[in-house]
C-alpha cells in the first residue's frame, strides 16, 4: 500500500476525484459554505463550454465527477449536462440541498444509470441543522429524501447518500445520522469541516473540540467501513495505531482537483484562492493541459517537506494534515494542521490568526438590510 | 454462484473483465472503476494489467498467463491478484 501511496503522491494521468461546482448560485446561505456561494457568477461556463469540458474528461478517462455548487440543480441545463456526462461514460455524483427535488425530478433521477445523489444535512433535527444551513433546510432535505424514496431511487440505483459536515454541534448525532440513513436504505457520508469560504469566519466556533476528534476517530474505527468519508479525516490517524480506512494522503493536485463555475481549476475544493489556482478550462489545451502541465500541480506532486512536523512521531500517520485547513488559518503549509490531535496546531492558529489569507471569489448574497428602528436614537 | 458444481481451479477458469468495469492506464499499472459497485480498484503492476486485458481472448487463465509470458514462478502471485480482482468484481467468470 505504501508504494502505491508514493505513486499517488506523484500524481495520476487524470484525477480520481474531480469536483465540479456547476454554479455559485444557491437558494441557501450555509454558514460554512466552502465556496461562499449565493449569487450566480455572470462568467459561468455555458452549456456548450460545459459539454466541451465533459468531452475532455471523457478523453482523459475520468470515471466519474462530483457535481456541486452552489446548488447545482439551479442551473437550467442541469439535467442536460448530467445526461450528457453519463452518455459519455462519466458517472455523476452530485450534492444538493434537495430544494429542487420534487416527485417528478425524483423519478427522473431514479431513472438514470450511474447517478449518485448526496443530500446535505448537518443535523438530525431541525434546530441543529438549520442553525448552520438556514431556516427550513432540514424539512427541505427530508422532503427530498422522501421523494427519492417514493420514486424507488434506492431499489433502482442503490443507496443515495446523506452528506454531513461534522461540527461541534452534531458530533453527538453520528449514530442518529446512521439510523436516519438506514431508515431510507441510504448511506451516510461524513466529512471534515474546513475553514474555507464562509467557513473561514465560522470554523472557530464550529470545528470539533479535541475531545470530539477522539470521539470521531473511535466512531469511525467501528463504523468506517460502512460510512463514506472522502478520506477527509486522515489527520485523526495520529490518535492511534490503527489507520482509518482510506488512502491517508492529501490528494490536492495529485488525485483530486476542483473546477469552479467559471472554469477555474483549483488543487482541491477547499482552496478557492489564487494561490491554488492552476489554470482555467477555457485556456488553450483545456482541462487536460492544466491537470498535466500546470506549474502549481507539478509543485504539489513533488515530495513535500514535513517541516515543523518532521520530528513528530505521528507524521507518518497524519501526513501533516489538510493543506486547506492550514492555509486558511494562517499556518505555513509545512506546519501542523490547526486540528492537530497532539495540540501542536492550537498555538499555530493563535500565531497565524492575524495573517490568515481571506478566501477569494465571495459570491455571498448581500446582507439583508437590518430593520431600522424608527424614533429611537 | 450456484454452489452445485465445484469451481474448477483458477488456472482452468475462463475469466474476463466485468462489462461494467473500465480500466485506465496509470504509471503504476491501472485504475479499474466498477460502474455498478462504484468501487475503485488499483491494479498495482503493469504485468497484472496485461494479463487482465488478455483474459478475454483466452479460454483459461493459464492460457492468458502463458500468452503474456508470465514465468511459472510468478503464477501463484498472479493467481492471488486475480482472485482479489474476482472478489472486487473487476473480473467475472465468462459463460462458456
Amino acid at each position: 500500500m505504501t508504494a502505491l501511496v508514493e505513486q499517488l503522491k506523484g500524481g495520476l494521468d487524470a484525477p480520481i476525484c474531480l469536483t465540479w461546482e456547476l454554479t455559485y448560485a444557491c437558494n441557501l446561505e450555509c454558514v460554512h459554505c466552502l465556496s461562499s456561494s449565493g449569487r450566480r457568477d455572470p462568467r459561468e461556463l455555458t452549456t456548450a463550454e460545459a459539454k466541451a469540458v465533459l468531452d475532455q474528461l471523457h478523453d482523459l478517462q475520468v470515471f466519474y465527477i462530483n457535481i456541486g455548487g452552489g446548488e447545482p440543480m439551479i442551473r437550467r441545463d442541469f439535467f442536460e449536462l448530467v445526461e450528457y456526462s453519463i452518455g459519455r461514460g462519466i458517472g455523476v455524483k452530485f450534492s444538493t440541498n434537495g430544494a429542487f427535488i420534487d416527485a417528478d425530478k425524483a423519478r427522473r433521477l431514479a431513472a438514470m444509470d450511474y447517478l449518485d445523489v448526496q443530500i446535505s444535512l448537518d443535523g438530525t433535527d431541525a434546530l441543529t441543522n438549520d442553525a448552520v444551513r438556514g431556516t427550513g433546510s432540514y424539512a427541505t432535505a427530508i422532503r427530498a429524501m422522501d421523494h427519492l424514496c417514493d420514486a424507488g431511487f434506492v431499489e433502482r440505483n442503490g443507496p443515495f447518500k446523506i452528506s454531513v459536515v461534522v461540527t461541534r454541534h452534531n458530533v453527538d448525532q453520528l449514530d442518529d445520522f446512521e439510523a436516519l440513513a438506514d431508515s431510507y436504505g441510504a448511506q451516510l457520508r461524513i466529512t471534515r469541516l474546513r475553514p474555507s469560504g464562509r467557513g473561514a469566519d465560522t470554523w472557530h466556533d464550529l470545528h470539533p473540540t479535541n475531545a470530539q476528534q477522539r470521539q470521531i476517530y473511535d466512531w469511525l474505527l467501528v463504523h468506517g467501513e460502512r460510512v463514506l468519508t472522502g478520506d477527509s479525516f486522515f489527520h485523526l490517524n495520529a490518535l492511534g495505531p490503527e489507520n482509518l480506512p482510506g488512502l491517508n494522503l492529501c490528494g490536492a493536485g495529485r488525485v483530486v482537483c476542483l473546477i469552479d463555475p467559471i472554469g477555474d481549476v483549483y488543487a482541491c475544493p477547499f482552496v478557492i484562492h489564487d494561490e491554488f489556482r492552476a489554470g482555467n478550462v477555457r485556456d488553450g489545451g483545456g482541462f487536460g493541459r492544466v491537470w498535466k502541465q500546470s506549474e502549481l500541480f507539478r509543485k504539489l506532486r513533488e515530495p513535500q517537506s514535513a517541516g515543523a512536523c518532521a520530528s513528530c512521531g505521528a507524521f507518518d500517520a497524519c501526513q501533516g494534515g489538510c493543506m486547506a485547513a492550514k492555509f486558511f488559518t494562517g499556518i505555513p503549509l509545512d506546519g501542523p494542521d490547526p486540528e492537530c490531535v497532539s495540540g501542536h496546531g492550537e498555538l499555530a492558529v493563535e500565531v497565524g490568526a492575524g495573517s490568515a489569507p481571506r478566501p477569494m471569489m465571495d459570491h455571498s448574497k448581500p446582507p439583508r438590510p437590518t430593520p431600522v428602528a424608527l424614533g429611537r436614537k | 454462484m450456484t454452489g452445485e458444481v465445484a469451481t474448477p481451479p483458477l488456472a482452468q477458469r475462463a475469466l474476463g473483465l466485468h462489462p461494467q468495469v473500465a480500466l485506465r492506464p496509470e504509471p503504476f499499472g491501472a485504475l479499474a472503476y466498477h460502474y455498478d459497485t462504484r468501487r475503485l480498484v488499483f491494479l498495482k503492476h503493469p504485468d497484472v494489467v496485461r494479463v487482465v486485458r488478455a483474459l478475454d481472448d483466452h479460454a483459461t487463465v493459464a492460457g492468458a498467463l502463458a500468452a503474456c509470458d508470465i514465468e511459472p514462478g510468478r503464477h501463484a502471485a498472479f493467481e492471488r491478484a486475480l482472485t482479489s480482482l474476482i472478489e472486487s468484481e473487476v473480473l467475472h467468470d465468462r459463460t462458456r
